[in-house]
């Protein structure tokens, strides 16, 4: 985009284009991106065009328009946080430690209201937090008590040890400590496991825990009060990549992801949304995301037949069975080349009038009537299904074919000599083609909620870019395995620019969207925002 | 089963004769300490029981008709008593805290593990649920449109548990 403010959000008319945009006015598709949130809400980022080639943050120096800031926390990490605010929290409070991190988990964290409510009735809040009355002064410890009988395993042993927390609760403490694993390990309760005795509602502490915890117990213990942590706090969010033990911390608000679609990434390797934690899908906001899976969901007999995986050839319609990501097909039979997502003559798409992307909107002329109207609004969004599930089909394709000729690649390297690195230039093409396409897939349930201006053509340019240099590096993909070694120079060229166009079409949509310039093909306003 | 766990059963079951609610009897087999079969008959002041002050709904012969006679199952976990003790109503009856299925189970307030507690005895446990027969506890129902007949249409619970009684609890 050349200018920033040749689009001005207040005086943005799309009348023209709402017309005949879709028959589907259900409000509740009017999501969307409108100029309702005032525009201080959301810093401007500086953008810059230099780090195409790369992906590493750490070399880059300025921040894309689609990228969002965020850290990620490992377990030690969080567990240290929440170390350093009770520190803070108890000197204020004047309580010790473990009191303290009572009290803040019963706050959930938030510091400034437990301060605030404890200087103002300090007996209610300790209380409520399990912190109530005390029977003993003195610092709980392990101890034998003379005639003492355990109100659970019934023993009276003399030389039975004994404990009980400031409530005066006593157990012994082997009695004590199978309450804790049984609260620990069967029902995962940590942060809120309350004293044995009858109707007592203290709260077991971390010294007391200290006291009486194995090894083992402890650091399940650990665990569990860091998930309780981490899901307490707003800004944290688990990485939900199986089995990854990292928590990602961004300040961006629910109230933003109309405008700003945060993906992360995490130590592990997974690109997440922390808007939703679904896997990255940039650039459709949150909320689109959510309705366009419904539909499809919905509409899925509709449109199951488009992502099968054979098809006719639009010349001779001998049946063409797709088993690679590429969408360049050619027909074996009569050598007819086309294009699978829209069945077009090929050669057709490598040019300037190449449209495969672009839904054209019929003539008002021919949607007059309902059943017409239905009929369109149908096909537009087949449109868009088909190409959305077309490239989620071919990313998975592109993926089977890298599996394979990585095989391939460990036995050149054997018998060719070819180093690790050497082979590494594969490693990054699938990557590209991976990411690429999942961009692409979301472009496609972006466009379908679009309401066509002068934007959505620009949108529509820059995807109709970074779809031809997919296709163009797919089609390199999927090469005989002896002709790949001398690809090499081609396809990291191709792997580059395919990184650039993406880069390109996330960052100019990132901005539009933040600025309110997008607007929704249903409803009768463009303007008309609801919140999901 | 742990010794902590036969131990605590056997204490209780030697002190709970002289604590049992009325109506109330346990059957208990010292070679399986795990299970207690208790016959309880429904309280006289609930629907439970076809007693004299409900006689005016029915006709001369519920005059003599005793209360209902409920089986439960008192099944106690391995770990007793660090987990609640597991109660099932043999008998089906009608009732908001009772799940209407060949289980007959019951969790709420004391049997939810997150509420028991290890000095909890199973005594107490049998006062709840003769409690529970006198007045349901409708916010914790499990039975969700029996605790909306109860609420709503008490004279139609009263007579569908009554009717009940007649079928299943005799
Ligand atoms: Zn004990
Ligand atoms: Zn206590
Ligand atoms: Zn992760
Ligand atoms: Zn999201
Ligand atoms: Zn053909
Ligand atoms: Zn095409």
């Amino acid at each position: 985009m050349d200018s920033e403010n040749e689009y001005n959000s207040s005086q943005m008319s799309d009348d023209g284009f709402m017309e005949d945009s879709d028959v589907d006015m259900d409000d509740g598709e009017c999501l969307l991106f409108a100029a309702v949130l005032s525009e201080s809400d959301f810093e401007v980022e500086e953008e810059d065009d230099v780090g195409f080639e790369t992906q590493d943050k750490d070399i880059k120096p300025t921040k894309h328009a689609y990228e969002v800031d965020f850290n990620v926390f490992s377990p030690a990490d969080i567990h240290a946080q929440q170390d350093k605010q009770i520190a803070e929290t108890s000197s204020i409070l004047e309580q010790p430690p473990e009191a303290t991190a009572i009290l803040l988990r019963h706050s959930r964290w938030n510091k400034e209201k437990l301060v605030e409510a404890y200087l103002e009735r300090r007996e209610e809040v300790l209380e409520e937090a399990g912190l109530g009355e005390e029977v003993q002064k003195h610092p709980p410890k392990v101890m034998k008590v003379p005639g003492f009988v355990c109100d659970i395993c019934c023993d009276d042993d003399e030389d039975m040890e004994t404990f009980a927390m400031k409530c005066g609760h006593r157990f012994c403490v082997d009695c004590y400590k199978r309450y804790l694993r049984t609260k620990i390990k069967d029902e995962g309760e940590a942060a809120r496991i309350r004293c044995p005795g009858d109707k007592c509602n203290r709260i077991v502490d971390s010294k007391s825990l200290d006291l009486l915890l194995p090894p083992d117990l402890r650091d399940r213990y650990n665990e569990l009060i860091n998930r309780t942590y981490v899901d307490d706090k707003e800004n944290l969010k688990w990485c939900p990549a199986p089995n990854c033990v990292y928590a990602v911390d961004c300040k961006i608000k629910d109230r933003e992801l109309m405008r700003i679609v945060p993906t992360v990434h995490c130590n592990c390797g997974h690109y997440f949304c922390f808007g939703c934690t679904l896997n990255d899908h940039q650039p459709a906001p949150c909320a689109l995301v959510k309705k366009w899976m419904k539909k499809c969901e919905d509409d899925s007999e509709t449109a199951n037949w488009i992502s099968a995986n054979t098809k006719e050839c639009p010349k001779c319609h001998s049946t063409i069975e797709k088993n690679g990501g590429c969408n360049h097909m050619t027909c074996r039979k009569c050598r007819n080349e086309f294009c699978w997502m829209c069945m077009g003559v090929w050669s057709e798409h490598g040019t300037a009038w190449y449209n495969c992307n672009r839904y054209e909107e019929k003539s008002g002329h021919d949607a007059r009537d309902a059943q017409a109207r239905s009929r369109q609004s149908l096909e537009r969004y087949l449109h868009y299904y088909n190409r959305y599930a077309n490239h989620e089909q071919s990313a998975k394709l592109d993926k089977d074919i890298y599996l394979k000729t990585e095989k391939k690649m460990t036995q050149l390297q054997n018998s060719t000599g070819m180093s690790w690195i050497e082979v590494q230039f594969l490693d990054a093409a699938s990557q590209a083609l991976q990411q690429c396409r999942q961009t692409l897939k979301w472009t496609y349930a972006f466009a379908y909620y679009l309401a066509r201006n002068n934007l959505t053509e620009i949108f529509e340019d820059n995807q109709k870019d970074l779809e031809m240099a997919v296709e163009n590096l797919s089609e390199m993909f999927e090469k005989p395995i002896d002709q790949l070694k001398g690809l090499k120079r081609d396809m990291l060229d191709k792997t580059a620019y395919c990184n650039k166009r993406r880069i390109i079409l996330l960052d100019d949509t990132a901005t539009n969207l933040k600025d309110g310039e997008f607007s929704c093909a249903f409803g009768m306003m463009g303007f008309n925002v609801t919140l999901p | 089963m742990s010794s902590v766990a036969k131990k605590r059963i056997l204490k209780e079951y030697a002190e709970c004769s002289n604590d049992l609610p009325s109506g109330m009897k346990v059957i208990f087999d010292e070679a399986n300490l795990t299970k207690w079969d208790v016959v309880m008959e429904g309280p006289a002041e609930s629907p439970y029981a076809v007693c004299l002050e409900l006689a005016m709904c029915f006709d001369k012969r519920s005059l003599m008709h005793q209360g209902g006679h409920f089986k439960l199952e008192i099944n106690f976990p391995n770990d007793y008593p660090f987990k609640p003790p597991v109660v099932n109503f043999k008998t089906k009856v009608y009732h908001p805290n009772v799940s209407n299925d060949d289980k007959g189970s019951m969790c709420l307030g004391m049997l939810r593990p997150e509420e028991w507690k290890p000095p909890n005895k199973v005594i107490s446990v049998l006062h709840l649920i003769q409690n529970l027969l006198v007045e349901p506890n409708i916010d914790d129902a499990i039975e969700t449109s029996i605790a909306n007949d109860y609420k709503t249409n008490r004279a139609e619970f009263n007579k569908t548990a009554q009717d009940w009684v007649k079928r299943y609890a005799k």
